[in-house]
């Protein structure tokens, strides 16, 4: 009560003082009426201010009062300067939101613990091996009789989960026409119980869902998705959906705020394992879930994964004897895998992977910009420090304490960083979601969850209390050792503060040269993966996945792509099996003239006659496909399958083996050879392709439109309600155009050229205008040398040279260490670059240019000004 | 005659006992009866006695108000609290330990 009575007084300061005067007075008035002296009254309490000061003390709290002036002081101070306090909490609020920004995307990626209890147990298992690019990898996909082995092992001290990456489906809680799509993640029955998850509606799956194939169609929903499809109505218990041919039932809604296991996605509907297709539970070829172990209390990680080791060795051993079409190279590799059981409380996705070392960079990127802004508001500060030495001087004569100073200025840049913080929490509100919606793509969404809690708060505000320091106690501690007498008396050390603001611009050059130097790495190489051919055109190209509800033969196929061609707007239509780059494959190994496999495999892609031209992808040789051609039987492969299995020869009316994985041979005649196209990636050299003709019976498949129109997409609506009208039965899935399936591989490069690329401006920017500041205030200081100089007859160009040389001594010294940082850090970008040497001259010689244009433009007002230095003005107001 | 500084760390105590006895008393009156009621031996000075005042007022152990005297002048009254009466016992026996012992001392020697 005492203590919240003294804080209530320090906001009521003023009402404080006068009352205590009040009192004083009042008492001084009684004397008198009582027959006292009234100047011996008021001598009796001696100086009247300090017995109001001695009160005050005793009923408020004295460091937050002095604090509480401070701050309006520097509030005032700042708002004198409106300009330069402008521009320093402006610079300071974009690097420290973007600073926050970058945190909240690390923090919700990587660093933030699954909303399950005790996330510090859960551990993830995979395979690490060499892989085929000689580098290390891992795999983190395992098939079910594995899992189910390893589970039963380690039953006592650990428990087994398996969880598949989430996949979009699409689904349906009504009539066909009314599909929609989803996140499904298929899980062990007993995820959520080892989670210590509760249902917030209905039930969640138990252990007794998850036991026989294909028997247990019943789903849970995420709450997000709940919230978002349902509004929440309680009534969706009980509720079916139909997937494919499955048909589950809704039994129960999961607590808020779990969302699966991926960040970067988050999952709508949990099903059981046991539902997936393909046999997946008995195969032992198929890897198509996580396996999450979440350790029993008290259980230590590496036994466990000693345990689990031999059992995974012999099922390695045992895949390997059924796996005798592969070349012993590559099964050797395969067996050499290692087992690893790594920490997993912050879950695991492909968008980690992929996005993890980008957003570090980014966040190291972010930071230096921030370092840089932080030198400019010191320099801003240094010289407004010295601006202040008389005032500092009169405190320090009047009796003010160092501490006293000291806070004051402290106070004045917390001002500046809190401001700055404030916006810059509004910009990190901003711009977090605005990059995540950058990392998918526009029909696969990445989500993360962003709340901005504890966490997000306490880094900016740390930020913030960081910056402070950083930039204020330099110039704050030196303020008190201000000697009154010279002080007042006019300075007698004018060369002694650009000491620290020089070196500040060397520091400040180094980190613009760093963030320059790795954004032009990123735009290159962005840059050279744009410029990479892929071999066919995506020229007005759309490509529409379509689903049949069983599988159907080619001519039905060819049906629906027959109708097509009659839309109006639309050029050439073809089918494949799915279209290229969108990151599927399917591959095998070739033997020719009778030999043991080749080592490299080739690619395949079944397709229909009239898919190259549509593709433009240009005939080199023999024909394309016709509509008589068999499957197997006839393929037409590209020049790069030519040279790897027929060297000089010309493939064409030659034949092949297929050597498929159970070591069967399954003759091909070469009936064309056409030009070589990426398949998957634009990173990929031009793999071997082999296509097959279009001849099976598919329950999904992909027809290539070219339109007429310059935008495909305009067609698709249109082209969505064609398909079923062709064939009841077929229903696109999804429609793309191929231009989106081929800059979909270079989407994260493309955000971090960008991202880096205003940084880098950014940066450069800060940078020039502290230089600016800091000549601009030499001269300032110079202006007695100076008028003298020009007095006895100096000439324009050595003043010139005078006031920038040591400067730009700084520039060059920065550069120089600027330049041994950017190499030194290459390596932990080095997986994100393409194409590109970091030693490569050009990479090296533009962030110099750029830095040494940017010095001289901010040089040439200070110039300018030294210059003109009339000396007898100068010397007379001196 | 009066000393200055003749109160010696009693000075609470001899507030807390004034305004015991005599509720609403403002500050001039205290002191007024610091000196009548020591018969003019204990004097409290201006400049002890305000900040002891707000000293004892933030401890809790008085309150004060504002009241409009007949002269129209304001004046801030003090009062005791419950508080200040536990503190009252305290300090008053406190005093008196203290005192028996310096007499002890002084029939002893």
């Amino acid at each position: 009560m005492s203590l919240w009575s003294r804080i209530r007084n320090v906001l009521r300061g003023d009402r404080l003082s006068r009352e205590i005067d009040e009192e004083l007075q009042s008492h001084i008035a009684e004397a008198i009426e009582h027959g006292r002296d009234p100047t011996e009254a008021r001598r009796s309490f001696g100086p009247m201010l300090a017995q109001r000061e001695e009160s005050r003390d005793i009923r408020l709290i004295a460091w937050l009062d002095s604090l509480r002036a401070d701050a309006i002081f520097g509030g005032r101070q700042i708002m004198k300067r409106k300009v330069t306090s402008a521009a320093a909490i402006l610079s300071l609020a974009l690097a420290i939101g973007a600073c926050t920004s970058a945190f909240r995307l690390i923090d919700a990626l990587l660093l933030r613990p699954l909303p399950i209890a005790e996330p510090g147990r859960l551990y993830i298992l995979s395979g690490r091996f060499i892989g085929a690019d000689d580098k290390p990898t891992s795999s983190e996909q395992f098939a079910y009789p594995i899992f189910r082995r390893m589970r039963a092992l380690v039953k006592d001290q650990a428990e087994l989960i398996a969880i598949a990456n989430a996949s979009r489906i699409d689904l349906t809680y009504g009539s066909d026409q009314e599909m929609e799509k989803a996140y499904q993640q298929l899980v062990s029955g007993w995820m959520f119980s080892s989670f210590g998850l509760r249902p917030a509606l209905g039930r969640l799956l138990t252990e007794s869902d998850d036991l026989t194939p294909g028997q247990h169609p019943y789903a849970v929903l995420s709450y997000d998705y709940w919230t978002r499809r349902f509004g929440q109505d309680p009534k969706v218990i009980g509720r079916t959906f139909r997937t494919g041919n499955d048909i589950y039932e809704i039994v129960g809604v999961a607590q808020k705020p779990f969302a699966g296991t991926e960040p970067g996605i988050v999952t709508d509907i949990f099903a059981p394992t046991m539902m997936v297709k393909y046999n997946g539970i008995v195969r032992s070829d198929y890897n198509w879930f996580r396996t999450f172990v979440m350790l029993k209390p008290g259980v230590a990680a590496a036994p466990v994964r000693e345990k689990l080791s031999a059992p995974f060795q012999a099922f390695l051993e045992e895949r390997v004897r059924g796996l005798a079409g592969i070349p012993k190279p590559l099964l050797d590799r395969y067996l050499g895998q290692q087992l690893s059981l790594d920490p997993a409380s912050a879950g695991a996705s492909g968008m980690q992977k992929l996005y993890g070392v980008p957003l570090a960079a980014l966040g190291v990127l972010v930071a230096l910009v921030l370092l840089i802004a932080c030198a400019n508001v010191a320099n801003l500060m240094t010289a407004q420090a010295a601006a202040r030495e008389r005032e500092m001087a009169l405190r320090v004569s009047i009796g003010a304490g160092r501490g006293r100073l000291v806070q004051l200025l402290l106070v004045e840049c917390a001002w500046l960083a809190f401001l700055a913080a404030a916006i810059g929490a509004w910009f990190a509100w901003w711009s977090a979601p605005f990059v995540v919606g950058r990392l998918g793509t526009l029909d696969n969404p990445a989500r993360l969850m962003l709340p901005a809690d504890w966490r997000v708060v306490g880094f900016g505000l740390a930020v913030a209390l960081g910056v402070t320091i950083l930039f204020g106690l330099a110039p704050a501690l030196r303020a008190p050792g201000v000697r009154p007498a010279s002080a007042l008396k006019g300075g007698d050390r004018p060369h002694a503060r650009p000491r620290l603001m020089r070196a500040l611009i060397a520091v400040q050059v180094a980190f613009c040269f760093v963030v320059l130097f790795v954004a032009g790495l990123f735009v290159t190489t962005f840059d050279r993966l744009s410029a990479q051919r892929t071999g066919f055109s995506t020229e007005r190209l759309v490509t529409l996945e379509t689903l049949a509800a069983q599988p159907q033969p080619a001519a039905l196929w060819e049906q629906v792509a027959e109708h097509l061609r009659t839309v109006p707007g639309v050029e050439a239509v073809a089918t494949s099996e799915w279209p290229l780059m969108t990151g599927e494959s399917w591959s095998g190994f070739i033997s020719t003239h009778g030999a043991a496999p080749s080592a490299v495999p080739s690619y395949f892609l079944s397709v229909s006659p009239g898919w190259l031209p549509v593709m433009k992808i240009a005939l080199v040789d023999g024909r394309d496909f016709r509509a008589n051609d068999t499957l197997p039987g006839t393929a037409i492969v590209n020049q790069a399958f030519a040279r790897q299995y027929f060297g000089l020869e010309n493939p064409v009316s030659r034949s092949f083996d297929w050597v498929t994985n159970d070591s069967k041979r399954v003759r091909y005649q070469i009936v064309g050879l056409v030009a070589d196209t990426r398949y998957r990636d634009v990173r990929e050299a031009m793999e071997p392709i082999a296509y097959f003709p279009f001849k099976a019976n598919y329950s999904r498949g992909t027809f290539m439109v070219r339109t007429s129109a310059a935008n495909p997409l305009a067609l698709s609506s249109v082209l969505r309600q064609e398909v079923p009208r062709a064939r009841p039965g077929f229903r696109v899935s999804t429609i793309r155009t191929q231009t989106a399936l081929v800059e979909q591989h270079t989407l994260r490069e493309r955000l971090l050229a960008t991202l880096a690329l205003f940084f880098a401006a950014v940066a450069l920017l800060l940078a020039g205008i502290g230089l600016y500041g800091v000549l601009d205030y030499s001269v300032l200081q110079r202006r007695r040398e100076i008028g003298i100089r020009v007095a006895i007859g100096a000439q324009a160009g050595d003043i010139a040279r005078r006031v920038t040389a040591d400067v730009f001594g700084m520039v060059l010294a920065g550069g120089l260490a600027g330049l041994g940082l950017g190499l030194a850090s290459v390596r932990y970008i080095a997986a994100l670059l393409y194409q590109v040497k970091a030693t490569n001259v050009t990479m090296l010689a533009l962030p110099s240019i750029a830095i040494l244009a940017t010095a001289f433009l901010a040089a040439v007002p200070a110039v300018i000004r030294a210059v003109r230095i009339d000396p007898v003005n100068t010397l007379r107001s001196e | 005659m009066p000393k200055p500084d003749s109160l010696q760390g009693s000075l609470d105590l001899l507030v807390l006992k004034i305004l015991s006895r005599r509720p609403r008393l403002h500050g001039y009156a205290i002191m007024s009866a610091i000196k009548d009621w020591s018969g003019e031996v204990l004097r409290a000075e201006e400049g002890s006695l305000y900040p002891a005042l707000h000293r004892m007022e933030e401890a809790g152990w008085i309150r004060a108000e504002w009241v409009t005297k007949e002269s129209g002048r304001r004046a801030r009254i003090y009062d005791l609290t419950a508080a200040g009466r536990k503190q009252l016992d305290a300090e008053e026996s406190r005093w008196e330990a203290v005192t028996a012992a310096v007499n002890r001392v002084l029939r002893t020697v």
